[in-house]
C-alpha cells in the first residue's frame, strides 16, 4: 500500500536544471593564509568575471546576426529537436504573408471521415485497453468531453462485432478519485487466467503525480462492460526512486513469466535516456520492481505509451502476449515524446531475469533511423491479442495537422488509423508487415479494374464516379528494357541519401520515378496528394525503392501543415511493387509492399472536395514506362453511431 | 583592507551571476534572450520557478497579448470598418488561443505531459500569422503580431526542455 510520503515527487525540474548549470559558484571561504586568500579571490574574481562575460555575451550573439529561419534551425539543434518538427514554426510564424483561408463549413464538415473511428463531437487522442470480451471488440480512448482541444481527459467507449462497424458507448471512467483527479489517463487491459478481465492505467493525482492504477468491469456479465469499478487501494503504483513525479506513464498489458507471475512494463526517462521500467506481480495490486530495465537507449527522451509483445518467427498468426519460446521474437515499441514518433525494434527477451536486447542495435528504439510501424502521421499506437481470430491488431492515433481554430470551428480533433493486423516479415525476416484487418472489405461496394501503360511524364484521370471514400489495390512494374538501361547504366550514381522529403516530392524528377496515384485531387490538378513509388540506384548497384505521400500541394489552404512523407521500401526479388490506398476524405493510408511501409496522411483539400473529389494515376519518371494494373472500389461508411438496444441483434458482417 | 574589497565585489558578482542565472541559462537556448529574460524578470514569480514554472509565465505573457491584441481588433471596427472581414477573422483566431490554445499548454504543462503544451503554444503563433496574413500586407497588427509569434518561439523552445 502505498504511502503519502512516496508519493512526493522524488526529483524536482531544479535538479534536473542544476546538473546542466556550470559550476562555476565558488566554494565557501575557508581559513587560510592572507596570500593565498587573496590569491583564491583574485582568481575567483577574474572566474566570476569571465562568468559574467559569457552570459552576456551569448545572449548578444542569439539576439543580433541570424536570420529568423536560421535561428530557429539552431535553436532546434540546441532543444535536441529534428528540423522536420520545427517545420510548422519556421513555415508559417516568419511568414507574415500567409493568408487566412477562408475555411467555412461546407469545406469542414466534408473533413469528417466515414469509416475511421471517431467520436461524435471534440478531441480524441491515446487509444486505451483494446479487448475482445464475449463477443465484442472493446475500443476505449483519451477524450475531452468539454473541447476540442486536449484537456480534460476521461476513457471514451465505443464497442463493435468488426473492428470496423463502431457503436459509441457511454463514458467509461471520469476523475473522480484524488488518485486520477486531473486525468485518467492511458492504460491496457490484461486477462487473467480464468478469463476476468484487469484494466491498469495512469492517473494523474491531485498533486499532478502520475501513478498507476487498478481497475476492473462492474459487471463481467455485461457484454458492454458499461461500468467499470476502481480499486479501493489505488495507486497500486507510484512513482519510483529516481523517477520523475511526471514521467511515469502507460502501463502495458502483462504477460506471464516461466516462474507463474505477471509482469508489466512502464515507459520513463532518466535524464536523456528512454528507459522501460519493469515489475512483477501476482495479483495486480502489489509489485515488485526489477532494479534492472527491460531496455533503455541514450538520448531518446521520454518513452511514452511502451509496447511490449511476442511475434512468430514462422507463422502469419498473432501471439498471446505471455508466448514465449524457440519460435518466437519480442517487439519492443515506443512512443517518442521529443518527436512525436512511434518507433519499434524486434528482439530477444531474455524471462530469467527480464531484459530485451535487440537484433540490431543501430536502429534501437528511439534511434531517429530505427522502423516504425508508420511514417506519417501516427503515434501512441497500441496492439492487443485478439483471441477472437488469433490476431495481433495495432491501434493508432492519429491527430489533426491543420489549426486548432479549424478543430473549433468544426468540433472535433482526431481520428483513430484503421486497425491493422501485425506480423513478423519472414521473408525480410528484419520488420514487421501491417495490413487494415479484412473486415474493412465489408464496406466494399461497386470497383473498377484497370491495366494502364502510362509513359514517363504522363498524368491520366481514373474514372470511378466519387472519389472520396475508395479502396485501391494497386500492381506495378516497370519494363524491363528500361530497368535494363537504368540498372546497366554506371553512370548513374548510387544515391543513397534520396529520401521522401528530401527529394522535392512527387514533382521531382527521376529515371525510375515517382510514379503513382493522386488522391484527393482536383479536376485541374490545382489539389493533389500523390501517393507513389520512386525507384533509384541503390548501395551495390542495387535497385532502392521509396515509397512516400506528398502532402505539399494538398491544399490551397497555408494554415495546414504540409509534409512529405515516406521510406524506403524493402522490394525482394521477382516481387512486383504493390500499393493499397485507403482515401477516406481527410484521411489517406497508404500500405507498400503488403504492408512493409506504411504511411498515414492528413490533407484538407478546398476544391477537391465532394462530387469534384478526383483520381488520378500519374508516371513522371523521366526514362521509365510503367504498367498499373489496379482495382479501385468505392467504400461505404461504417455509420458509427451510439449504440441503442436496436444494435444488440446486429449480426456479424464477416 | 584590500580583501574586504575584493571579497564585496568577489559577492556582488557571484550574486549577480547566480540570482539571474536559471532565467539566463533557460533563456540561453530560446531564439531571443533579451525578450525571453525581459518577460520572465518581469514576473515576481520568475526568479523561483523551475523551467515548468517559467514556462507558464510566458503562456500567461501569450495569454495577455491576446486579450491586448482582442481588444485592439474590437477598437479598430470603427476607425478602419473596410476591414471587417480580415477583423472577422483575426477576432476568431485570437479568441482560440484565448479559450483553446492557452488552457490547452496551462493544463499539459502543468500535469507534465508538455507536448500538448507544445501543441498550443505553436498554434498562438500560427493563429497570429493567419489573422496577419488576412490583411495581405497592410496589416495595422504588425507590432502585436510579431510580438505573439516571437514570445510563441521563445514559450516553445522552454516547454521542449519538459520534453
Amino acid at each position: 500500500m502505498a504511502s503519502n510520503e512516496a508519493l512526493l515527487p522524488v526529483t524536482s525540474r531544479q535538479d534536473l536544471l542544476s546538473e546542466s548549470k556550470s559550476d562555476q559558484i565558488p566554494e565557501t571561504r575557508r581559513r587560510r593564509p592572507i596570500k593565498v586568500h587573496l590569491a583564491v579571490y583574485s582568481g575567483l574574481l577574474l572566474i566570476a568575471l569571465y562568468v559574467a562575460l559569457i552570459v552576456t555575451h551569448d545572449g548578444s550573439t542569439v539576439q543580433h546576426g541570424a536570420k529568423d529561419e536560421t535561428s530557429t534551425e539552431s535553436r532546434a539543434r540546441l532543444a535536441g529537436v529534428s528540423e522536420k518538427s520545427n517545420d510548422r514554426v519556421s513555415r508559417l510564424s516568419d511568414d507574415r504573408k500567409v493568408e487566412a483561408f477562408p475555411w467555412n463549413n461546407t469545406m469542414l464538415s466534408w473533413q469528417r471521415t466515414a469509416f475511421h473511428f471517431q467520436p461524435e463531437k471534440n478531441w480524441m487522442n491515446d487509444p486505451n485497453g483494446p479487448l475482445f470480451y464475449k463477443g465484442w471488440y472493446h475500443f476505449f480512448y483519451q477524450y475531452n468531453p468539454n473541447a476540442a482541444v486536449w484537456g480534460d481527459i476521461v476513457w471514451g467507449h465505443a464497442v463493435s462485432k468488426d473492428l470496423i462497424h463502431w457503436l459509441y458507448l457511454p463514458i467509461a471512467m471520469v476523475p473522480d478519485q484524488w488518485y486520477d483527479a486531473n486525468g485518467v489517463w492511458t492504460g491496457s487491459a490484461t486477462f487473467l487466467d480464468d478469463g476476468s478481465i484487469v484494466m491498469l492505467y495512469t492517473g494523474s493525482t491531485d498533486k499532478f503525480v502520475q501513478v498507476q492504477n487498478l481497475a476492473y468491469p462492474e459487471d463481467p456479465s455485461d457484454p458492454l462492460l458499461l461500468k467499470w469499478a476502481k480499486f479501493s487501494g489505488n495507486p497500486v503504483l507510484v512513482p519510483p526512486p529516481g523517477i520523475g513525479a511526471k514521467d511515469f506513464r502507460d502501463p502495458t498489458t502483462a504477460w506471464k513469466t516461466s516462474t507463474g507471475k505477471w509482469r508489466i512494463t512502464i515507459g520513463s526517462k532518466i535524464n536523456r535516456t528512454g528507459i522501460s521500467l519493469i515489475y512483477d506481480t501476482t495479483d495486480f495490486k502489489t509489485y515488485e520492481k526489477h532494479d534492472t530495465l527491460l531496455h533503455q537507449v541514450p538520448n531518446t527522451g521520454m518513452w511514452e505509451c511502451v509496447d511490449f509483445y511476442p511475434v512468430s518467427k514462422t507463422q502469419v498468426n498473432g501471439l498471446d502476449t505471455s508466448v514465449n519460446g524457440p519460435g518466437v521474437k519480442h517487439v519492443i515499441k515506443a512512443s517518442m515524446d521529443d518527436t512525436r514518433i512511434d518507433h519499434y525494434a524486434i528482439g530477444t527477451y531474455y524471462d530469467s531475469n527480464g531484459t530485451w536486447v535487440p537484433d540490431n542495435p543501430s536502429i534501437d528504439v528511439g534511434i531517429s533511423t530505427a522502423l516504425r510501424y508508420d511514417y506519417g502521421k501516427f503515434y501512441a499506437s497500441k496492439t492487443f491479442y485478439d483471441q477472437n481470430k488469433g490476431r495481433r491488431i495495432l491501434w493508432g492515433w492519429i491527430g489533426e495537422s491543420d489549426s486548432e481554430a479549424a478543430d473549433v470551428q468544426k468540433g472535433w480533433s482526431s481520428v483513430q488509423g484503421i486497425p491493422r493486423t501485425v506480423v513478423f516479415d519472414t521473408r525480410t525476416r528484419k520488420n514487421l508487415v501491417q495490413w487494415p484487418v479484412e473486415e474493412i472489405k465489408s464496406l466494399r461496394l461497386s470497383s473498377n479494374k484497370f491495366d494502364m501503360t502510362i509513359g514517363p511524364g504522363t498524368v491520366v484521370p481514373v474514372d470511378v464516379g466519387s472519389a472520396t471514400q475508395l479502396d485501391i489495390e494497386a500492381e506495378f512494374e516497370i519494363k524491363t528494357e528500361d530497368l535494363k538501361l537504368f540498372f546497366d547504366d554506371d553512370s548513374v550514381e548510387a544515391d543513397k541519401k534520396f529520401s521522401c522529403e528530401t527529394s522535392g516530392g512527387s514533382t521531382a524528377r527521376g529515371a525510375l520515378g515517382p510514379f503513382g496515384f493522386s488522391v484527393l485531387a482536383d479536376e485541374s490538378l490545382s489539389e493533389q496528394t500523390p501517393v507513389y513509388f520512386y525507384v533509384t540506384k541503390g548501395k551495390h548497384s542495387k535497385l532502392k525503392t521509396v515509397f512516400c505521400s506528398d502532402t505539399s500541394r494538398s491544399t490551397l489552404a497555408n494554415d495546414v501543415v504540409k509534409p512529405i512523407y515516406g521510406s524506403f521500401v524493402p522490394v525482394l526479388k521477382g516481387e512486383k511493387l504493390t500499393m493499397r490506398i485507403l482515401v477516406d476524405h481527410s484521411i489517406v493510408e497508404g500500405f507498400a509492399q503488403g504492408g512493409r511501409t506504411c504511411i498515414t496522411s492528413r490533407v484538407y483539400p478546398t476544391k477537391a472536395i465532394y462530387g469534384a473529389t478526383k483520381l488520378f494515376l500519374f508516371n513522371n519518371a523521366i526514362d521509365a514506362t510503367v504498367t498499373a494494373s489496379f482495382r479501385v472500389w468505392q467504400m461505404n461508411s461504417a455509420f458509427i453511431h451510439p449504440y441503442s438496444s436496436d444494435d444488440l441483434g446486429v449480426p456479424s458482417r464477416t | 583592507m584590500m580583501m574586504m574589497m575584493m571579497m564585496k565585489v568577489m559577492m556582488m558578482v557571484t550574486v549577480m551571476v547566480s540570482e539571474g542565472s536559471i532565467i539566463e541559462q533557460t533563456c540561453k537556448e530560446t531564439p531571443d534572450f533579451n525578450l525571453c529574460v525581459s518577460l520572465l524578470n518581469s514576473d515576481p514569480r520568475g526568479s523561483s520557478a523551475d523551467t515548468s514554472g517559467l514556462a507558464l509565465i510566458l503562456i500567461d505573457k501569450i495569454k495577455g497579448l491576446t486579450t491586448k491584441t482582442l481588444n485592439e481588433i474590437n477598437g479598430l471596427y470603427k476607425k478602419r470598418p473596410e476591414l471587417k472581414r480580415a477583423l472577422d477573422e483575426c477576432s476568431r483566431r485570437y479568441k482560440t488561443i484565448l479559450n483553446a490554445d492557452v488552457p490547452e499548454a496551462i493544463e499539459a504543462i502543468s500535469k507534465g505531459v508538455p507536448k500538448f503544451g507544445e501543441d498550443g503554444v505553436i498554434d498562438a503563433g500560427v493563429e497570429a500569422s493567419v489573422c496577419e496574413g488576412g490583411f495581405k500586407g497592410k496589416s495595422p497588427l504588425t507590432s502585436l503580431t510579431k510580438s505573439m509569434q516571437k514570445i510563441s518561439n521563445v514559450t516553445r523552445a522552454i516547454v521542449r526542455m519538459l520534453l
